[in-house]
């Protein structure tokens, strides 16, 4: 189970190339669908980081701050839970 | 002068720029690895392109982080010439030694084919000695060439001049059909503050002989020549030094 899951996503506005790509593929199956963003997910282990420093990871490197946004999620959880 | 070509993992440009500088032009040059951790002397720095670490991330932002990147930074402090094309203009934008980034082009293809630049600027050492207004033919081919940087850096860049090359039609006018891939104002290239460092989606490696179908690639690198032949090296380091400091609110 990774330690953190980072959500990237283009900022609105920018060009997303990938999610008209597969907006047409939906259309072309008959679904009515008004729009498609594609983002990227990133699980990462990394038991000692907290998530300020998984934030520095997204902005250094993970996501470029100029055309991308990012959300940083802790699916283990401090609990322990999941599958 | 010795001209060093960069190869990164998954560059694919590497020779097609060391036949255009050595077979071509003359030139002496040197190929260093990515893991080199120093430049060999150079006089000039050459990021061809390609797909480096496979593209994965984003285009270029895997190569910002390679060993031999430090060196690079380095060197281009001290107001040497780099170019990068195309990947290697990716390259250069996600180590934040250019300004903006590149994202996938619209229409949502992969565009290969001959285009038309204006030369914008003529203050970096790859068009000091083209004239502004000039039109370049050159190929572009790839994927994610368009352009773009935060609104109000736009018009930063035109105003001191950092816009170098803007895609045109082939009487020089710049038209949204002669831009192919979405770039903001047309913007096929652009420089650093110091204007020593200059990136440009075009290919001009691959338009540097007739048989190629286009001489005009080869204008920036003797553009290059002339332009280190007539500047003792010794003067470029407090000049370029100045304007790096100034220049590092722009990067990004």
């Amino acid at each position: 189970m990774p330690a953190f899951r980072i959500v990237i996503m283009l900022k609105p506005g920018v060009l997303d190339a990938a999610g008209q790509a597969v907006q047409q593929g939906l259309d072309a199956l008959g679904y009515d669908v008004q729009s498609v963003r594609v983002g990227k997910v990133i699980e990462i282990n990394a038991s000692g980081a907290t998530p300020e420093a998984v934030d520095d990871m997204c902005a250094r490197f993970l996501a470029n701050p100029l055309i991308e946004t990012w959300r940083i999620e802790e699916p283990a959880g401090a609990t322990g839970g999941g599958a | 002068m010795r001209w060093g070509v960069v190869i990164f993992p998954g560059s694919n440009c590497d020779q097609d720029c060391v036949h255009a500088l050595r077979a071509v032009l003359a030139q002496d040059v040197v190929e260093i690895w990515y893991q080199d951790r120093t430049l060999d002397g150079v006089d000039v720095v050459v990021l061809p392109g390609g797909f480096a670490y496979g593209d994965y991330l984003r285009a270029g932002a895997i190569a910002a982080t390679a060993p031999v990147m430090p060196a690079i930074r380095d060197f281009a402090s001290t107001g040497r010439p780099v170019l990068g094309i195309c990947n290697g203009f990716q390259i250069l934008t996600e180590a934040h030694l250019l300004p903006g980034t590149l994202i996938r082009n619209n229409g949502l293809r992969f565009r290969c084919r001959p285009v038309w630049v204006r030369v914008e600027s003529t203050a970096t050492p790859f068009t000091a000695g083209i004239p502004e207004g000039t039109v370049l033919q050159m190929p572009i081919a790839h994927a994610e060439g368009g352009y773009v940087t935060a609104a109000d850096d736009v018009a930063t860049l035109e105003a001191v001049g950092r816009v170098v090359f803007r895609y045109c039609d082939p009487r020089g006018r710049v038209t949204p059909e002669a831009n192919p891939n979405g770039s903001v104002a047309g913007i096929a290239g652009v420089a650093s503050a110091a204007g020593n460092v200059v990136g440009l989606m075009p290919h001009p490696e691959r338009a540097s002989e007739a048989l190629l179908g286009s001489g005009d690639g080869r204008r920036l690198f003797e553009s290059v020549i002339e332009w280190m032949a007539t500047r003792p090296t010794a003067e470029l380091t407090p000049r370029a030094a100045a304007s790096a400091q100034a220049a590092g609110s722009l990067a990004r």
